[in-house]
């Protein structure tokens, strides 16, 4: 799920230099969505989560016209605007549908033992999701044109325009790709979690720490970062006492360690010196 | 009587001549004069609260605004400057007089270490790494609950003095000596240092500047002053709780820096003075109270769209101009540049298509 996540911010840092402190609103914005699709007008669970997923994909390319897309030259004026966003999002959700916790029943009932240990049906779709996911996403990088351009447009945004691409249609594809794979997110994991205005702040720190310890821009170090930073965190809350208030304090410290002796993370490319 | 007309003349020859300068003069004398006129106990606290935060994004900007070193968890120093005050003054003994200068110094030296820390990293992994830190406090804070007091902070500190008044005034002075250190310093050879190191690291080191050694000075001044804030904001609400490390807070500075307008100094400072207040005065509405975060996000989202640079440099280019020959600023009525005499209007026709057009 976090590697999900990462991998999405990951994508439009590289690509469209936006640091994008609203990608985890759009997971929480998606789980909301899920949740009132399959509450209120009783749809199914496949089709509530499709519905969901690609309205908020098509409404986070509609924020990004409307308010990124103006400031785009101004780095800091992008980075407040998508802080603005989130709390926008944030207040939006509160309004209506108040501050309290909300329960989504699971998607699929039951469990499987599994070498004495018991694993829910909902962890082990998470799980295919996931894959399902990065298969795609290294499919569409990797295998088609649109993949090719993202990727050049990475790499050097000036000599991918001088190329013939058309550099913002790809931010905008980029920003669509990377929103969809945070819905998906927000959607599977929404049974299992409970679904309340503010659980984006703390997916979002977690997040950070993965991509910056993966390196940004990489899609293997993105994954890698959040195998790491998964069973770091799984680790401290059962060996050490008091652990679940250090959870992400060891997370993060691990993150600073690894910068400090590699400080473009463990599979990323040091960027070339801008001027 | 010759310092008086020294003094007389000096004011109306640097001050009354541009409108900015004037302005800053009228604000700095306003707050100043206020509780003399207009007393009331609300009003007092919402600008002792304001001047706090007005330190602590001037420090912000020295930081990230004219070194580029863009510091998403300068809540750090802020929880610091508090937890150290507060623990010292409670568990000592000591007087909050006292311990405010040693939250500073605390502070100082995390900005040393912070600094140190960051020396490798630069730009966007540098902002992600700095978000870590105050993160990573507030973690073993909450993980030793005897010695911190936990979710609930340390409570029950000593005021500086009992009134209001004196309150309000301790804040008002330290934040205009604070603010005006700062703009000194930015202004000095070494604020100049600092836009070079921001601009071009490597043309910098390259001209024989040690920028490792003023990076570090940097982090440890700002990091200094962003502790004072937060002692004095501590012994203010008297109380330090884990509110001083959150992200929130992170947040709200490089909102208010960036809204303001970054390395001006005086951009974050007329943020806070604006979006403060703004945001208490619509907590107030019993209607606006829930809604106050959203309209707070929607104005700074508005005024970004049109004023992508910040707030005051905006306002700034709309009251003055720039001499085109000697670069010094006039207000914007003048046709010809109070210093070198050069003419202030284009004179060709068409020139300024041309000029907009750049």
């Amino acid at each position: 799920m976090y590697a999900l996540l990462a991998i999405g911010f990951s994508l439009i840092f590289g690509v469209a230099r936006i640091v994008n402190i609203a990608h985890t609103a759009f997971y929480m914005l998606a789980a909301y969505c899920f949740y009132t699709l399959l509450a209120k007008t009783g749809l199914g669970f496949l089709l509530s989560g499709l519905i969901a997923v690609g309205g908020v994909t098509a409404f986070s390319v509609l924020c990004y016209r409307l308010v990124i897309e103006p400031v785009r030259e101004h780095e800091a004026a992008v980075l407040i605007a998508t802080i603005a966003l989130a709390l926008i999002f944030q207040e939006l959700m509160l309004f209506t549908f108040g501050g309290h916790f909300l329960g989504i029943p699971s998607t699929l009932e039951g469990a499987v033992r599994l070498l004495g240990v018991s694993i829910p049906y909902q962890r082990l779709l998470i799980l295919a999701v996931a894959a399902a996911m990065l298969i795609i996403v290294w499919y569409v990088l990797y295998r088609t044109r649109l993949g090719l351009a993202i990727r050049a447009t990475a790499n050097d945004l000036e000599v991918a325009n001088l190329m013939g691409m058309n550099v913002h249609r790809v931010a905008m594809a980029t920003v669509a790709l990377s929103v969809s794979l945070a819905a998906v997110a927000g959607v599977v994991v929404a049974p299992v979690f409970v679904v309340d205005p503010f659980m984006w702040l703390a997916p979002l720190v977690t997040m950070l720490a993965i991509v910056v310890l993966g390196g940004l821009g990489s899609l293997k170090g993105s994954l890698i970062g959040a195998l790491i930073i998964g069973y770091v965190e799984a680790i401290t809350v059962f060996a050490v006492p008091a652990g679940a208030y250090l959870k992400g304090a060891v997370a993060l410290l691990i993150m600073v360690v690894v910068l400090l002796a590699r400080p473009e993370g463990l599979f990323g490319v040091a960027f070339e010196e801008e001027r | 009587m010759y310092w008086l007309r020294r003094g007389w003349a000096e004011l109306r020859n640097e001050v009354f001549v541009l409108p900015s300068r004037t302005l800053v003069l009228v604000w700095a004398l306003a707050l100043l004069a206020l509780p003399a006129v207009y007393g009331d106990a609300y009003v007092l606290r919402i600008l002792t609260m304001t001047c706090i935060f007005a330190i602590f994004a001037a420090s912000w900007d020295l930081l990230a605004g004219y070194t580029g070193q863009v510091n998403f968890g300068h809540a750090l120093f802020f929880g610091a400057g508090a937890y150290t005050s507060a623990l010292l003054s409670l568990k000592l003994g000591l007087s909050p007089w006292l311990t405010i200068w040693a939250g500073a110094a605390v502070a100082l030296l995390f900005g040393f270490l912070a600094g140190y820390l960051c020396l490798r990293l630069r730009g966007s992994y540098l902002s992600l790494a700095t978000l870590a830190f105050p993160l990573i406090a507030l973690g073993i804070l909450f993980a030793f609950p005897d010695f911190s007091g936990g979710e609930l902070g340390i409570s029950g500190l000593r005021r500086l003095v009992v009134t209001p008044t004196g309150n309000y005034y301790i804040a008002v002075i330290s934040m205009l000596a604070v603010v005006f250190g700062l703009w000194l310093l930015a202004d000095s050879k070494f604020g100049i240092v600092l836009h070079a190191i921001r601009d071009d690291e490597v043309a910098a080191r390259a001209s024989g500047i040690n920028t490792l050694r003023y990076k570090l000075a940097v982090f440890a001044l700002a990091g200094a002053a962003a502790g004072f804030a937060g002692a004095l904001f501590a012994h203010y609400l008297r109380v330090a709780g884990p509110s001083t490390l959150e992200v929130s807070l992170s947040f709200q500075v490089v909102i208010w820096g960036i809204f303001g307008g970054v390395a001006t100094i005086y951009g974050p400072v007329a943020a806070v003075f604006l979006l403060y207040p703004l945001t208490e005065w619509l907590g107030s509405f019993r209607a606006f109270g829930e809604l106050r975060l959203l309209i707070f996000a929607i104005i700074v989202l508005l005024v970004l769209l049109f004023m992508p640079r910040g707030l005051t440099p905006w306002v700034r280019d709309k009251i003055e101009t720039q001499c085109p020959r000697c670069k010094q600023r006039n207000g914007s009525w003048k046709s010809v540049c109070r210093l070198c005499g050069a003419s202030l209007q284009a004179q060709v026709p068409g020139a300024e298509r041309l000029v907009g057009h750049q």
